[in-house]
């Protein structure tokens, strides 16, 4: 058994590397992420890789060339590891001609999500043929978040959670993960812009672990709109999962959270290591009883 | 080995809620973490102009838990009177003082500063500093003091108080900026508390404690700001050859 117990887990935020990109030490990164994901016993990480990781081109803004590769090594590592990684497809909406193609070509390759960064703000119309391709074909939209985004931040074009929203509203079809809420800002603010967009759904990974915030969001969204990922800090994410335990959700609500969610909004067959039986409709919304973590 | 936590407070926080942040469920806390005893400062006291008060409760409500929780008061050396305001924290038999010289304006080469230290060692005990109590990211309009500088811990340290520095919420880049910045003399009176290190995959706290050595880190959490839990977590992440490794244990500090 794992640190966090047994049971399926499915990480819905997590990223790797490759020989190429801007960190040279891609392959400890990549081992230290399956390292201690066997140790937390996490079943599958959903992974993405943004271009080049800046070697090339911009994280934020990815070049289609650094896309291609990206998306590629991202596969490969799929391929490599079977039913523990599982990939989205990251583009960037400017190139939106490559972003919709490279959709299709690593969808058919086994992605099972497509990844946004902050290349676009969430509401430009501009991203709403991707939004489009993903309700036709059953895609959830993991799109990166700075929580209550006040003001123009260097090297990205972030959205908060507002703004994520209005794309939401625009496509009700579509399930969208709106990423970290431990990720950077006020993650209150994002509690109170989503509660009413039912097809928004919030990962708890980032590095931020304040007491109350898993509370507010649990009594914000119920435990039917919440999906466990780490992102960059797996010792945060296992702290996580060790406050949820605490605080009286019930198995159920427990197992919604850790991986049943993920296997409602990605595709069918995605986790065939996570008992997709349970699979229900993914717009059913719950409200939680938990008591305040102390 | 007993584990100490040296960086939780209790008292309402003034720029968000923070759930029931009061001893009773500290101790709570400790009992589910394993945390055998904490090092305990006032939450309003970082922004009271004069701590006074805030000392007093602090070591009025902790009284009744005396065996698990410590008093750790803020004492500002920019105030009159705060060397008395220190002797009457020696009668508590503190482990150690708080001090926070953003939120006071003092910079780097302050010497009251220094003052404060050579004090805390005649005293025998540690000077606390924080680097941050919420992510750069959240904070509200009017929370403008910014994190610690690594100059100001530098400065601290070369000045060769014979002072004990704790130095909490500090990542990896700051550790590293002001370790290697010190002599081997100096950096044997700081130490720093791992409640702010990232685990994997970017493996900081590994790293730290390969290079640096974990004799120089002590436990802490930032309870009630944080999940008690991410310190715990860290370490039970650690990869297996470092797992032997043992903090620096603060009780045993003389």
């Amino acid at each position: 058994m794992g640190l966090a117990g047994a049971g399926p887990l499915i990480d819905v935020h997590a990223h790797f590397y490759y020989d190429g990109c801007a960190r040279a030490d891609w392959q400890p990164l990549n081992a230290a992420r399956l390292r201690a994901g066997r140790a937390i016993g996490i079943t599958c990480h959903v992974g993405s890789i943004l271009g080049s990781w800046g070697r090339n081109s911009p994280i934020y803004f990815q070049s289609p060339a650094d896309t291609i590769v990206g998306n590629d090594a991202m596969l490969a590592l799929q391929r490599a590891h079977g039913s523990l990684i599982r990939s989205y497809v990251a583009v960037n909406p400017n190139d939106m001609t490559l972003a919709l193609g490279e959709i299709e070509r690593c969808v058919a390759l086994g992605a099972v999500g497509i990844k946004l960064a902050a290349a676009r703000r969430a509401d430009d119309p501009h991203v709403d043929p991707i939004a489009a391709y993903a309700a036709t074909h059953g895609l959830p939209i993991l799109h990166h978040i700075w929580q209550h985004r006040r003001r123009y931040w260097p090297g990205q074009d972030a959205s908060d959670g507002a703004e994520l929203c209005r794309l939401a509203v625009r496509h009700p079809g579509v399930n969208v993960i709106l990423a970290h809420i431990g990720g950077g800002g006020d993650y209150s603010h994002t509690f109170a812009a989503v509660r009413d967009t039912p097809n928004v759904y919030l990962d708890l990974a980032g590095s931020g672990v304040d007491r109350g915030m898993l509370d507010d969001a649990l009594a914000t969204v119920g435990p039917r709109r919440l999906l466990w990922g780490a992102d960059l800090t797996l010792c945060t994410g296992l702290a996580k999962l060790w406050a949820l335990e605490t605080i009286g959700l019930s198995a159920d609500d427990l197992a919604d959270i850790r991986w049943r969610n993920a296997a409602r909004i990605f595709p069918q067959g995605a986790f065939e290591s996570a008992g997709e039986s349970a699979s229900a409709p993914a717009s059913r919304q719950g409200r939680s009883s938990a008591r305040t973590v102390a | 080995m007993p584990r100490v936590d040296v960086n939780a407070f209790i008292g309402e926080y003034p720029f968000r809620s923070v759930p029931h942040p009061d001893p009773d469920a500290l101790v709570r806390v400790m009992d589910r973490e394993e945390i055998a005893q904490a090092w305990v400062a006032s939450l309003p006291a970082v922004w009271h102009r004069d701590p006074t008060h805030a000392n007093d409760a602090l070591i009025a409500r902790l009284a009744p838990h005396a065996s698990r929780l410590r008093a750790v008061p803020t004492i500002r050396p920019d105030w009159p009177q705060w060397r008395d305001a220190l002797g009457r924290c020696a009668d508590h038999n503190v482990p150690a003082i708080r001090a926070y010289p953003v939120h006071w304006g003092l910079g780097a080469d302050d010497e009251r500063l220094t003052q404060l230290a050579a004090e805390c060692a005649g005293q025998g005990m540690a000077l606390l500093l924080t680097v941050r109590f919420e992510d750069l990211r959240q904070r509200h309009a009017l929370d403008v003091a910014g994190d610690l500088p690594a100059a100001s811990v530098r400065e601290l340290a070369r000045a060769d108080t014979g002072a004990r520095i704790i130095v909490t919420a500090a990542s990896r880049d700051m550790i590293e900026e002001v370790h290697w910045g010190l002599t081997p003399n100096e950096r044997a009176k700081v130490w720093w508390d791992i409640s702010w290190l990232w685990g994997p995959p970017e493996d900081h706290l590994a790293h730290l404690l390969r290079t640096i050595g974990s004799e120089r880190f002590v436990f802490g959490t930032g309870w009630p700001l944080r999940l008690a839990q991410t310190p715990r977590a860290n370490l039970a992440l650690l990869p297996d050859e470092l797992h032997a490794l043992q903090l620096s244990d603060p009780s045993t500090w003389t």
